[in-house]
């Protein structure tokens, strides 16, 4: 009775994994400092800003839908974290203690930021679920809107922020770890659960497996999807937090830029299906360290800058066909 | 009798499982060669191989006397074997002419595409098959289920078929449209076409077959010229033993109003639905296809508005704007399309029954141990047949998968269930567990509104009859004058006004 298929199912759900564990045999093989831990602890630093958007677009995608905005939007509410902070930090400037002062100021900018994309994300998901456009459309539109706003409020220049606590914040380092390297394994395992153990990620499963069959079995299908947008957007306003409290300042132009490919290439590479129906969030997790540790070796090795962009392009595109293979056993299903 | 198609010794096994044991058997020219058996006994497996969708684990296949190695359905089609799948391979944005000659459009001179030959050639071919009313232009979206079909086999014998298999073809069709298919089959025969019919409608194996062939559990059973075998003998080879009423018996201890629907309308497809539903009634919905049962269904299910009317539960008004107000209000339903709104195929077992009534599970975290322990349960009162309960639902057979549907549509604990169409497909033993689950549930006191376009079945099941037509409920039958003339003059419109 119990004759399943173990087999193929294992690979389709630990082939990112053993795919994480030969990339990084073969480049301690090939330059041994790239063992080193502080080398590990940067490209985990490196990963952790799209691994971050990477966590909420894993729901986006597994529901159907698809997210380009992240980079724009992360742009936008960072440039108001910013701002936010300079106007609290200079309104407050004979309050005391100071460590109160730049407290209060950090949270303001953390708040604002964190509002601003979720209202962004919660935009996106109208605008697909009851305006009915299709997710690559909304965020294209979106992408364009929020770069274009940016811009125009920071001149095409940066924003700099004039409170060197959250600078500090940035390069923050907990127990020999990163700040954002703690917080995006932080959310993975919130997420996680989220996404196996409640009704939502259940649900968002079922909406991006058969849509119909979801409306039937009494979901609202709106909602979840309308929600799948609302978390990516939460998870956009904490990596705008992060990467503009890195350098202390955020450069309208460059900031967030190829966000949302990195995002979705490491979401991809984890495993999660682009159709939609499944996929696993440390799976993306895994994908985007991956992504990491090939520019890292890529760097170390001398690697043309330009042609990272080229050996990326194969690496997703190997790691789809590889899943469709082991998925579909290497032919085509009916 | 010559041969077209001989096999030897064909074998398939999934992952160690066997699903087809040994078979070799001679198809002969012209002929029209039935397989029945129940499901998962192996029909499907063996016209998957002979079609290319498969390849066999062992075995050999000779074709017009020469072996062949079947690969693909490319490889199929190239030597003369066409399918006609249950699930239709149509493109649905297309239009017919389209359809019938994608991949081998017809070419001008120039290198442009001949619209008007192909146009023409199919007005030709569906004439043929009777069926001139369907315009070449038209969209495959908007043709009916039976029309599809046509336009299926419309593409099949285009392409000069030797041999033409068909898998359930009449599941959807009206009983005029399928003499049309018999007619077109004793054609097609006439032809020289050698035709392999599937169907678990025994009469009609009996009517149209000259031989047939039985399985069962994957093994070869017996094949017989029809002539030699009564339906009653093909039942029993089928299931290995006696099958004795089909039917559970009734108990109608008519009880108080659960339902109550008064001047419900939908524009364009109701008009005016009034009717009660009883407490532990099993409340028939007959009709032709087309006739507004499962718009009904879908309307009291909150999945279409409607624009006037009420319905009350147990004296208590419904607002039914969703299918969650309904499902909370004690709704439920099991749809007539079990693949296209009733299981998600990629979803296991377990996640496929508790989907409607997660929330039972998840206070706030899904508890996964009480979710396998439920489905254990249903496993075992439906007599559901899995590798295991994780096994996603595409390894299942269609009766099986039914009785996971139906899992799922009960376990949100309903006071009503609406089961449209709910043997569609399945074979007999899978029939006869499901009327008796039926039959337990409303003895248990749950409301059952039964859809069927099976005469039988709706006799054979329901407590009371409604008949509709073009979206009118036209006429109400008491058990006891219940019969198939009967229920078509209203279904037909020669009782019951109009």
């Amino acid at each position: 009775m119990a004759v399943s298929i173990p087999k193929k199912l294992s690979l389709d759900k630990y082939g990112p994994l053993i795919a994480l564990v030969v990339l990084v045999i073969a480049s301690t093989i090939l330059y041994p400092r790239f063992i080193e831990i502080q080398n590990l602890l940067n490209i985990l630093r490196q990963v952790s800003y799209t691994g971050i958007i990477a966590l909420g677009m894993t729901f986006v995608i597994i529901s159907g839908g698809i997210d380009l905005s992240v980079g724009s939007m992360t742009a936008f509410a960072g440039a108001f974290a910013i701002l936010t902070l300079n106007a609290v930090t200079q309104s407050l400037v004979t309050f005391s203690p100071f460590w109160l002062r730049s407290f209060l100021s950090i949270l303001a900018a953390a708040t604002v930021s964190v509002a601003i994309a979720l209202v962004g994300g919660a935009m996106n998901g109208f605008l697909v679920t009851k305006g009915r456009i299709a997710p690559f459309i909304v965020t294209l539109g979106t992408m364009a809107i929020f770069r274009s706003l940016t811009l125009y409020i920071g001149k095409a220049g940066e924003f700099r922020s004039v409170n060197s606590v959250y600078g500090e914040m940035g390069m923050s380092v907990i127990l020999g770890v990163p700040l954002p390297v703690w917080i995006l394994f932080l959310l993975a395992a919130v997420l996680s659960f989220v996404l196996n153990r409640t009704r939502f990620g259940r649900y968002v499963c079922a909406v991006g497996s058969n849509e119909k069959v979801a409306r039937y079995s009494a979901i609202n299908v709106d909602k979840v999807r309308l929600v799948s947008y609302v978390i990516v957007g939460l998870m956009v306003g904490i990596t705008a937090i992060l990467i503009s409290a890195r350098l202390n300042s955020l450069s309208s132009t460059n900031a967030g830029k190829d966000y949302e490919m990195d995002a979705i290439a490491a979401v991809v590479i984890g495993g999660t299906a682009m159709t939609g129906g499944k996929g696993s969030i440390w799976g993306s997790v895994i994908g985007a360290i991956i992504l990491g540790i090939i520019n890292n070796m890529l760097n170390m090795l001398g690697v043309s800058p330009y042609l990272q962009g080229l050996v990326k392009g194969l690496v997703i595109i190997g790691a789809v066909s590889i899943q469709r293979g082991w998925i579909t056993n290497g032919r085509a299903e009916k | 009798m010559e041969a077209i198609v001989k096999t030897e010794g064909i074998t398939k096994e999934f992952s160690s499982v066997r699903v087809l044991d040994n078979i070799s058997i001679e198809i002969h020219r012209g002929e029209v060669f039935g397989i029945i058996g129940e499901n998962g006994a192996g029909k499907s497996t063996f016209i998957k191989i002979l079609s290319g969708l498969y390849e066999p684990t062992a075995g050999k296949i000779w074709f017009d006397g020469k072996p062949v190695e079947i690969r693909s359905p490319a490889d199929a089609r190239k030597i003369g074997i066409s399918l006609i799948p249950q699930e239709f391979n149509l493109v649905s944005d297309l239009c017919v002419y389209e359809n019938i000659f994608l991949g081998e459009e017809l070419l001008q001179k120039n290198g442009f595409l001949d619209i008007k030959a192909m146009v023409a050639r199919t007005r030709e071919l569906l004439s043929e098959l009777e069926v001139s009313s369907i315009d070449p232009y038209a969209r495959i979206q908007n043709l009916s289920v039976a029309q599809k079909q046509m336009v299926e086999i419309a593409k099949a014998i285009t392409f000069d078929s030797h041999l033409l298999i068909m898998d359930e073809p009449t599941t959807m069709l009206t009983s005029k449209e399928v003499e049309i298919l018999f007619r077109l089959i004793g054609r097609l025969k006439a032809r020289g076409v050698t035709i392999v019919y599937i169907s678990h409608k025994l009469k009609e194996v009996k009517r149209i077959c000259d031989r047939v062939m039985v399985l069962r559990d994957g093994a070869f059973i017996s094949l017989e010229e029809v002539k030699n075998i009564d339906t009653d003998e093909m039942a029993r080879r089928m299931v290995g033993r006696e099958l004795k009423g089909i039917f559970p018996e009734k108990k109608s201890v008519a009880g108080e109003v659960a339902l109550s629907v008064r001047n419900l309308s939908v524009e364009g497809l109701l008009y005016d639905i009034s009717f009660d539903l009883h407490v532990g009634e099993v409340l028939g919905f007959a009709g032709l296809i087309g006739a507004g049962r499962t718009e009904l269904a879908e309307t009291l299910m909150g999945l279409r508005l409607s624009q006037s009317g009420s319905v009350t539960l147990h004296g208590r008004p419904l607002r039914l704007r969703n299918p969650w107000d309904a499902v909370h209000a004690g709704l439920s339903y099991l749809s007539e399309d079990r693949q296209g709104s009733g299981i998600i195929t990629s979803f296991d077992v377990v996640k496929n029954i508790t989907l409607t009534s997660l929330k039972e599970y998840a206070k706030p975290f899904i508890n996964q141990k009480s979710e396998v322990e439920k489905s254990k349960f249903y496993v075992d009162r439906f007599s559901i047949k899995i590798p295991s309960l994780s096994a996603k639902l595409e390894q299942l057979s269609g009766g099986n998968q039914q009785k996971v549907s139906l899992a799922k549509s009960i376990d949100t604990g309903p006071r009503v269930i609406i089961v449209d169409e709910p043997t569609r497909g399945i074979d007999i033993k899978a029939k006869h567990d499901i009327y008796g689950f039926i039959r337990e549930l409303a003895n248990t006191g749950i409301s059952v509104i039964f859809i069927s376009s099976e005469l039988e079945e709706i006799i054979g099941m329901c407590d009371r009859v409604l008949i509709m037509r073009g979206g009118s409920i036209v006429g109400e039958l008491p058990q006891e004058r219940l019969s198939e003339e009967e229920i078509m003059y209203f279904a037909t419109g020669i009782k019951g006004g109009y």
